[in-house]
């Protein structure tokens, strides 16, 4: 398929159950008819299971949701980058 | 002898003693302002052993200290509280008169040029160039923090953060342990600036999602505790939003060019550093 944006080639992936196309160029998804619900009926359900109170000294408005997973800061990118310029 | 580090700077260990390669175009008069200010901050930042030129090529000696490992990090030893109490008590000293002006803005300019050396193609930059525009948004190009390496420390613009002693370029890497205690390393940025661009690559990484909130919290306590002047303790992220940005955006800029260059898809920490930027752009075009 290709991208309606940018005409790059889009790449299909399975979430949970969702079809989701990603354009490699510009990274634009687009969503098949009715996944946009089926997504933020998920995104609710999630939300409501790892609520976590704020952190003691906020975030800014652009800031991660950090309830749930912490899986990134294992990966072997991330703990080089915490010693390097 | 051992290589350390080998990018814009050589860094090599022989015996006791840490030689530093600078970058060829480095300023030798700013660089020996910079170590003759580290000299005054005993317990603070390890002092140098002494300044050469060999060739092009102007050259530092240290006393090897001993850096952090990833297993002090696996084991969940990072030295967030020490870490936050040095930059405390480097930003509570007063500014040297003929410091240069602190190097952190300057190298969030470099990291931004390096998408187009790598030739990164514009829809891939495009989040990390549109997250840099929000950083300055209200000031002339010509009067940017970025822009004005001639910047005396005195220099503040109305409004502008206070200018203390700043870092320049603080990260985990930048602790030893020497003995018994922990000591800052690296001045090559040292100057006066906004000191909480010092708190700014800890903050951009908690803001991506990538550091959890119990280690920012031990960072950004102790700094706080240790009388730490750049953030407010009522609300820190009034003076961190705008170097948290700049970061997120060098970072960001950082690992995408380095990605391109070596044809490889992003990894997980990139993607979440990219997806910062996009946050940051669409949190900054709604409040405009």
């Amino acid at each position: 398929m290709e991208c309606p944006k940018c005409r790059g080639r889009m790449r299909t992936f399975d979430r949970n159950g969702v079809h989701i196309e990603q354009c490699d160029n510009c990274r634009g998804i687009f969503l098949d008819y009715g996944e946009l619900e089926t997504l933020t009926r998920m995104e609710a359900q999630w939300a409501q299971q790892s609520y976590a109170p704020p952190p003691p000294h906020g975030g800014p408005a652009w800031g991660a949701h950090h309830g749930g997973h912490h899986g990134h800061h294992r990966h072997r990118s991330w703990v080089e980058a915490l010693f390097s310029s | 002898m051992t290589v350390l580090k080998r990018t814009r700077v050589l860094v090599i260990r022989v015996g006791d003693v840490v030689v530093k390669a600078h970058p060829p175009a480095t300023d030798g008069d700013a660089l020996a302002r910079r170590l003759a200010a580290v000299r005054e901050l005993d317990y603070v930042l390890l002092a140098p052993l002494g300044l050469e030129r060999l060739g092009d090529r102007l050259v530092s000696l240290w006393p090897a200290g001993e850096p952090i490992t990833v297993d002090d990090l696996d084991a969940g030893a990072a030295p967030w509280e020490e870490g936050g109490r040095l930059l405390a008590r480097l930003h509570s000293r007063p500014v040297p008169p003929g410091l240069p002006p602190a190097g952190g803005p300057a190298r969030a300019r470099r990291a931004l040029a390096k998408l187009d050396d790598a030739g990164v193609p514009a829809a891939i930059a495009a989040p990390v160039r549109a997250a840099y525009r929000t950083l300055w948004p209200d000031t002339p190009r010509d009067a940017r923090p970025d822009a004005r390496p001639g910047m005396r420390p005195d220099d503040d613009l109305d409004g502008a953060p206070p200018t203390r002693l700043t870092h320049g370029d603080w990260h985990l890497g930048q602790l030893v342990r020497r003995r018994g205690g922990w000591l800052l390393i690296d001045p090559d940025d040292l100057g006066g600036g906004d000191a909480a661009w010092d708190l700014g690559r800890p903050a951009a990484w908690y803001a991506a999602g990538l550091l959890d909130p119990g280690s920012w919290d031990r960072f950004l306590s102790s700094y706080l505790a240790a009388g730490g002047p750049a953030v407010s303790a009522s609300d820190p992220w009034r003076e961190l939003d705008a170097p948290a940005r700049a970061l997120t955006v060098q970072l960001a800029a950082t690992a995408v060019a380095t990605a391109w260059r070596a044809g490889e898809p992003l990894d997980p920490a990139a993607e979440a550093l990219v997806s910062a930027c996009e946050r940051i752009v669409a949190a900054t075009t709604v409040s405009i």
